[in-house]
């Protein structure tokens, strides 16, 4: 077993993390904080989607054990003092889920993206999102939620 | 996942101890390719060694020998690198075509080039610059010429105890620039069908003076088309030479029929791809 020290949401953990788990299991498994959704654990889903320093990642494909001195976010992390965050509020407003499984994916993806470009164009919000899959909506809602959050965000 | 042990060295010198160690000991940079190969058993591991707290191996710099990429620096860095997006084109353009934006933010450029991937999006316009790796072992130093660098699908030419430590890409002079496109059925998130990278360097008159074409996804590794840099190299460059030099490099294509395309198809988009990545390299210098 590794100890790790990293921050989860804010909060300090200090772990011991065998060197196999990945950082989606010790998130889900040891930490309790399951809005992190386990799709197809090789990368390709984008339903792990958490920020490991203000970058998105899949977590499914990050070793627990290299995560020592990092900041992680995850959706849990996404609302402030149980207020929901303008992109949670745009994506319940416009209907961008049905299932709801890829939606914390999605959250933190878009969360990311709008840190980064506060007006993306719809090519680079396909783009940007492209590493996070739906099957129930057909992206076009999702994307109407985005423009809908940046604009929210924007004032 | 299976068990193994893990380490993150700090220095250059503790982590080629630990290469050096009996078993098979695997570097860690992104693990977007080798944490899936040891969940699904087409890689194995007695160690996994995360690499990405070793300072050179995070470079990424101008120096008067050229472009200094750090085997485990990641891709969107690289994307994002003003002198990478100015002199190095093709190597803006793939760093941004691998994977998703979350793939591209942990991926090294170390990472896949040494996954070995015939269809790794990042070599071919790594070879198209002539890139040099850097290789280190506990006992030392060797520079090998990328276009030597890869054995088969997955395997390269790394001994046991070597690591790859960085990439080094010639200047790129005023009157060059290189392209990379790839041909995929959807918009993201795919593996090359066929990929393409080019350089060109124009003298006065038009005259190539320097032609690199470089594919993937065609052969066992990555190849270069050298008959068809020959075609274009001494020639003034014209719609016509381009079209030659496309037809020629479906020479150097030796590819598979799979389930991502037939061996034609794919011919066909070697000559396609390499006739549009030479006219944006033309472009590239004429903007």
């Amino acid at each position: 077993m590794k100890h790790i020290s990293m921050t989860v949401n804010g909060d300090n953990h200090e772990l011991l993390v065998d060197p196999s788990w990945t950082l989606l299991e010790t998130l889900r498994d040891h930490l309790r904080l399951t809005g992190t959704k386990e799709g197809c654990s090789n990368g390709n889903c984008g339903a792990c989607t958490v920020m490991i320093n203000g970058r998105t990642a899949n977590a499914c494909l990050v070793l627990a054990a290299e995560m020592g001195g990092n900041e992680i976010t995850t959706i849990e992390g996404i609302a402030t003092q149980g207020k929901l965050n303008p992109v949670q509020e745009a994506f319940i407003k416009d209907g961008a889920l049905q299932c709801g499984f890829c939606t914390p994916g999605f959250i933190v993806s878009t969360t990311a993206l709008l840190q980064r470009d506060p007006d993306p164009s719809e090519v680079e919000i396909r783009t940007r999102l492209a590493g996070n899959l739906c099957r129930c909506t057909g992206y076009d809602k999702i994307v109407m939620a985005v423009e809908d959050a940046a604009a929210m965000l924007r004032g | 996942m299976p068990d193994f042990d893990f380490a993150q060295p700090t220095s250059l010198n503790e982590a080629l101890e630990l290469f050096a160690a009996e078993g098979e000991v695997r570097a860690l940079v992104g693990g977007t390719d080798i944490v899936d190969q040891l969940k699904t058993g087409r890689r194995n591991a007695d160690m996994v060694v995360d690499v990405k707290r070793i300072p050179e191996l995070q470079r990424l710099e101008v120096a008067a020998d050229g472009l200094h990429v750090g085997a485990a620096r990641n891709l969107t860095d690289i994307g994002e690198f003003p002198a990478v997006r100015a002199d190095y084109g093709g190597l803006a353009d793939s760093s941004v075509l691998v994977g998703s934006w979350q793939i591209q933010n942990r991926a090294g450029l170390g990472g896949n080039v040494c996954n070995a991937a015939p269809s790794g999006d990042t070599i071919p316009a790594l070879l198209s610059h002539d890139t040099t790796a850097i290789v280190a072992s506990s006992t030392g130093r060797r520079e090998i010429a990328l276009s030597d660098f890869f054995a088969g699908p997955g395997q390269t030419v790394l001994q046991k105890g070597e690591i790859l430590v960085e990439l080094v890409l010639p200047p790129s002079p005023d009157n060059g620039a290189s392209s990379y496109l790839r041909f995929i059925p959807r918009n993201e998130m795919d593996i090359a069908v066929v990929g393409v990278g080019s350089y060109l360097q124009l003298g006065s008159g038009n005259i190539v003076e320097k032609a690199r074409i470089a594919l993937a996804s065609v052969a066992p590794t990555p190849v270069r088309a050298r008959a068809a840099e020959e075609v274009l190299e001494g020639n003034v460059l014209t719609d016509d030479l381009i079209e030659s030099a496309a037809v020629t490099a479906v020479e150097a294509a030796t590819p598979i029929t799979d389930v991502r395309g037939s061996a034609e198809y794919r011919r066909e988009l070697v000559k396609v791809l390499t006739r549009r990545t030479l006219g944006i390299c033309r472009d590239r210098i004429n903007g």
